[in-house]
């Protein structure tokens, strides 16, 4: 949402990444966020993420709903085009941009109070439509545009800045997107940027709908001591289920690991997730073990991260619609149109 | 056996080729396929028919109508007035035998005796034993009640003089592919005729007579036309939510594109429908392709057009095209689901908060139906804003007799400004919002073009030239006067009103879709009485300026509409630069669709007092 455009100086010293590109390549315009906002952190992650995996920018397109979360899209990949939509219903623009071209990576911005509470309803629904995409939550617990009232993420008991608490259940949006069918489901903080960083990744790299919610302190409205959304209770009661590296689909793998201890998840796009467990109990691809292990981290307080759950086998929309290789906003009227003698057979019908 | 004579007292009409039959059924029973098999008959036959639908907002049980208006003359609105009843439910028996004309007919189901307060001194009692037949000839029991109305079609076959090889011909038709299905239904046809012809005096004096009115033509309702106006229109994204009665333009949509759509090679789709979780989303995923450069409409009425307002407010202020088929019924709220109305003129002109206009098209018959559908895809990418298609429920799903459907081959679709890869390197710097041509219509960049070049955000908060946020109220009104400019600009895009002057500017009627229907006869009618009328149907909003030329020429014009509110009228006084007290409306709004005695009565009971300026509503 910045009017402010960033000067465009690159220092030479810059690493270029395999497009010949630098970071400042992936940058976007100057954020108008608060000084500290967790917002900024996962804007500087994706920069990083899209930057490493040498990313072509313009084959990004960023989409949004309303509010600070929905201002992160300015903030990165200029060189993409971006669509901030309307409150709460950032899922259907993205399942319709999508569905005109299925070439480009999608990634949806969206905030507790645009995913969990206005587009709620939206946002199960692109759950099950299993769109290709990134589809990120920063989730601060609160509105931060209207001046701090409680969003539907915030937790039985949690306190705003202002002293309100919270009376009612919160809803988790990892948990719900994987009762809904999601293929990979994340959890980060965007304060651990070396966990954020390969998570981005691989839900860029995952085919299907990949959802990654990413606790996201207000420090003006919500980060008190009393808030388990600000950063002192994050930092305090986050756990890792599994510790993640991320090697792109061009590099070669050049760490290796004990047996047993990683496992790697090779994508689709031929990239590989390393996946360094915690407990031997704990199993990524077993949809009721994870949402068991996420639950249990929560009755104690616990803020359970990292990549909680994937299935690589389901069909994304495209592969459902079952719709031809090339994008639809490429196909003109040869292709579309059946042309006059066709129709002359469909009069017939109505005679 | 003893022919069934009526008492000779009784006077009967006497008509060819211009009579109104009704079917008065319980919804759910079958008999829709039945009493469509009737008016195809007389299409086939070669004489103008225009069936009519006036159902329930149910699935089984409740009252359904099917009145089918046969004239020779061409006349495809409604009439008052049943000629031949097909009283098929006891529900509404009293009712329904009541509207018939005097001298007129009603065909009942006498296995079960008619109760005495129902007999009519002035009509004419058609009985015939339809369950007491069904029962004797079939064993299943659906059957028995599917073949009850078949039996029915069979005897008016005879009644009515229908040829018979048109309906044995169509039973074929209809069941190519099941040919099980043929004999047993040719043999209830036969049940009934043979019937009707050995217990009455067939034909009646109510009689078809073979015609040539309907050669060239087809039969067909808008929602089917406006499916496959966006098959060839080249839409690739529908996204819709189920709603009465729009839902068959989207089922019309997947049965085309299914048969027309398949790639060859691949056996893939190019296309993708998308079963929304309500009419925001709907709207959302059309937008979203739009934006994205897919073809890409949604289908709806009332109830969902008012869920979609803020996503119309965003695509208007964004900028991004998109095609919505409103196929209105009548408000507000619920209303009548089932129900014509042309109630959402003005919702739909100015759908959403803040200053925001629509393009709005008017269809009149299915073929325009199929066209601007078609165009409908056109305009929205050449001045990249929704654009609005409003049809009706009578329009929607009701079978009309127009010209066929036409293509021309050479037709490349319009897909407006949008730059290349290549144009976007020739270009210093791209501004998405930039008047460049001084018609108020940017250039647009679909996503993924160039790596450096045409990248931009998108966005419902105030925006410059060049995509970015602003909050200075001068550069805000920029874009709005901008996209006032473009709005004006629109009406060279869009279809012009059909005019007829017959004489010198006194009196002029005004109208827009279904209502054409009636117009014709309104016309014959009063130039039989002297009086002559010029007339403006119009096709499109904004209004070209032959609209404003037309009604400041006459002393009076009738605008004629669909709603309570005379919404065409404040439309026609909002927008143009015209003397209000020229405009009289006549309106019509109980839900079905308005006739041409309705109009008639309105005009002739204005007409002795010129001076007086009064609205009249039927």
């Amino acid at each position: 949402m910045s009017y402010i455009t960033k000067p465009k100086f690159k220092h030479p010293g810059l690493q270029t990444n395999e497009l010949g590109l630098t970071r400042r390549d992936y940058e976007g315009s100057l954020t108008t966020l608060c000084g500290g906002c967790g917002h900024d952190s996962i804007s500087a992650a994706i920069i990083q993420a899209a930057a490493e995996m040498s990313l072509e920018p313009h084959r990004v397109a960023k989409i949004s709903g309303i509010g600070c979360s929905s201002k992160i899209p300015a903030y990165f990949l200029s060189k993409a085009h971006g669509f901030n939509s309307v409150h709460g219903r950032m899922p259907s623009v993205a399942t319709g941009a999508n569905l005109a071209n299925k070439e480009l990576y999608y990634v949806g911005i969206s905030g507790d109070g645009d995913s969990a509470s206005i587009g709620l309803g939206q946002f199960c629904h692109i759950v099950r439509r299993r769109i290709n995409m990134l589809y990120i939550v920063a989730n601060n617990g609160t509105y931060g545009l209207t001046k701090g009232q409680l969003s539907a993420t915030a937790d039985l008991g949690s306190k705003t800045k202002s002293g309100e608490e919270s009376q009612y259940d919160s809803i988790d949006m990892a948990t719900l997107a994987i009762e809904l069918g999601a293929s990979f489901v994340a959890r980060s903080f965007s304060g651990d940027k070396k966990q954020l960083v390969p998570l981005l990744q691989a839900g860029l790299s995952h085919k299907g709908f990949a959802f990654i919610d990413i606790i996201s302190p207000c420090v003006t409205f919500n980060n008190t001591d009393a808030s388990t959304h600000g950063y002192k209770n994050t930092w305090e009661n986050y756990i890792a289920l599994s510790a993640v590296g991320f090697v792109p689909m061009r590099k070669e793998i050049t760490t290796s690991y004990a047996p047993g201890k990683v496992k790697e998840i090779t994508l689709h796009d031929g990239s590989v997730i390393h996946l360094h467990k915690t407990s031997n109990k704990y199993d990524p691809y077993d949809r009721e073990n994870a949402l068991h292990h996420i639950n249990a981290s929560k009755k104690q307080g616990k803020i359970a991260t990292g990549l909680l759950y994937i299935n690589q086998s389901t069909s994304d929309l495209h592969e459902l619609q079952d719709t031809v290789d090339k994008p639809f906003n490429t196909l003109g009227s040869h292709e579309l149109c059946p042309g006059n003698e066709a129709l002359a057979d469909i009069n017939h019908t109505f005679r | 056996m003893p022919k069934i004579i009526q008492s000779s007292k009784v006077r009967t009409i006497t008509k060819v080729n211009d009579f109104v039959v009704k079917f008065a059924n319980v919804n759910g029973s079958g008999s829709a396929s039945a009493n469509n098999m009737f008016a195809k008959a007389v299409f086939r036959m070669g004489i103008p028919v225009s069936p009519h639908n006036i159902f329930p907002s149910n699935i089984q049980g409740l009252p359904t109508w099917y009145e089918v208006r046969i004239s020779e003359a061409g006349y495809l609105g409604r009439r008052e007035g049943v000629d031949l009843m097909v009283a098929m439910n006891e529900q509404t028996i009293k009712s329904d035998i009541e509207s018939v004309v005097p001298g007129g007919y009603v065909l009942y189901d006498s296995s079960k005796s008619l109760p005495t307060e129902l007999i009519r001194d002035d009509i004419n009692y058609l009985p015939i034993p339809l369950k007491d037949i069904c029962l004797r000839e079939y064993d299943k029991p659906n059957q028995r009640q599917l073949f009850k109305n078949i039996v029915y079609v069979g005897a008016l076959a005879a009644f009515l003089e229908i040829d018979f090889k048109v309906l044995t011909d169509m039973v074929s038709d209809q069941f190519r592919g099941k040919e099980r299905l043929i004999l047993p239904n040719i043999h209830a046809l036969e049940l009934g005729h043979q019937y009707a012809s050995d217990n009455f005096n067939c034909p009646l004096n109510l009689t078809l007579k073979a015609s040539n009115k309907t050669t060239g033509k087809i039969l067909i309702d808008g929602n089917t036309a406006v499916g496959l106006g966006c098959v060839y229109g080249g839409a690739t994204v529908a996204s819709w939510y189920p709603l009465t009665p729009s839902t068959s333009v989207v089922d019309a949509f997947s049965t085309y594109c299914n048969r027309l759509r398949i790639d060859p090679g691949s056996g893939k789709k190019k296309f993708a429908i998308v079963q929304a979780e309500d009419e925001l989303a709907a709207i959302g995923i059309a937008i979203g392709a739009g934006w994205n450069g897919a073809r890409a409409f949604t289908a709806s009425s009332g109830p969902g057009v008012s869920l979609m307002q803020e996503f119309l407010g965003l695509a208007y202020f964004s900028e991004v095209p998109v095609v919505l088929f409103n196929i209105q019924r009548v408000g507000p709220s619920t209303g009548m689901p089932t129900r014509t109305q042309q109630g959402d003129l003005l919702a739909c002109a100015y759908a959403s908060h803040g200053d925001t206009k629509h393009v709005l098209l008017f269809p009149s018959t299915p073929k325009e139906c199929f066209d601007f559908a078609a165009d409908a895809f056109d305009i929205a990418d050449r001045l990249q804003t929704p654009v609005i298609v409003m049809s009706d429920l009578e329009l929607g799903m009701n079978e009309q007799i127009c010209d066929p459907l036409q293509w021309n081959d050479k037709r490349e679709y319009d897909r407006g400004k949008v730059l290349s890869g290549k144009q976007l390197e020739e270009i210093k710097r791209f501004g998405r919002y930039l008047d460049t041509d001084g018609d108020g219509i940017p250039y647009r960049t679909y996503p993924g073009t160039h790596p450096d070049k045409g990248s931009y955000f998108t966005r419902g908060s105030s925006h410059d030239a060049y995509a970015a946020y602003t909050e200075d109220g001068n550069v805000y009104a920029e874009v709005m006067y901008r996209l006032a400019l473009k709005f004006r600009t629109a009406v060279n895009y869009l279809p012009k009103p059909e005019i007829a002057l017959k004489e010198n500017h006194s009196f002029g009627l005004v109208y827009l879709g279904t209502t054409t229907s009636a117009i014709q006869e309104v016309l014959d009618s009063l130039a039989k009485k002297g009086i002559v009328l010029n007339t403006m149907r119009i096709r499109a909003f904004p209004f070209h300026d032959g609209v404003r030329d037309f009604i400041n020429q006459h002393e009076r014009v009738f605008v004629i509409e669909q709603n309570r509110d005379a919404q065409l009228k404040s439309l026609l006084k909002i927008e143009l630069d015209i003397n209000a007290e020229r405009m009289q409306s006549i309106l019509n709004y109980n839900g079905v669709l308005i006739t041409a005695q309705t109009i008639e009565a309105a005009i002739l009971q204005s007409l002795p007092g010129l001076e007086s300026s009064g609205d009249v509503s039927a």
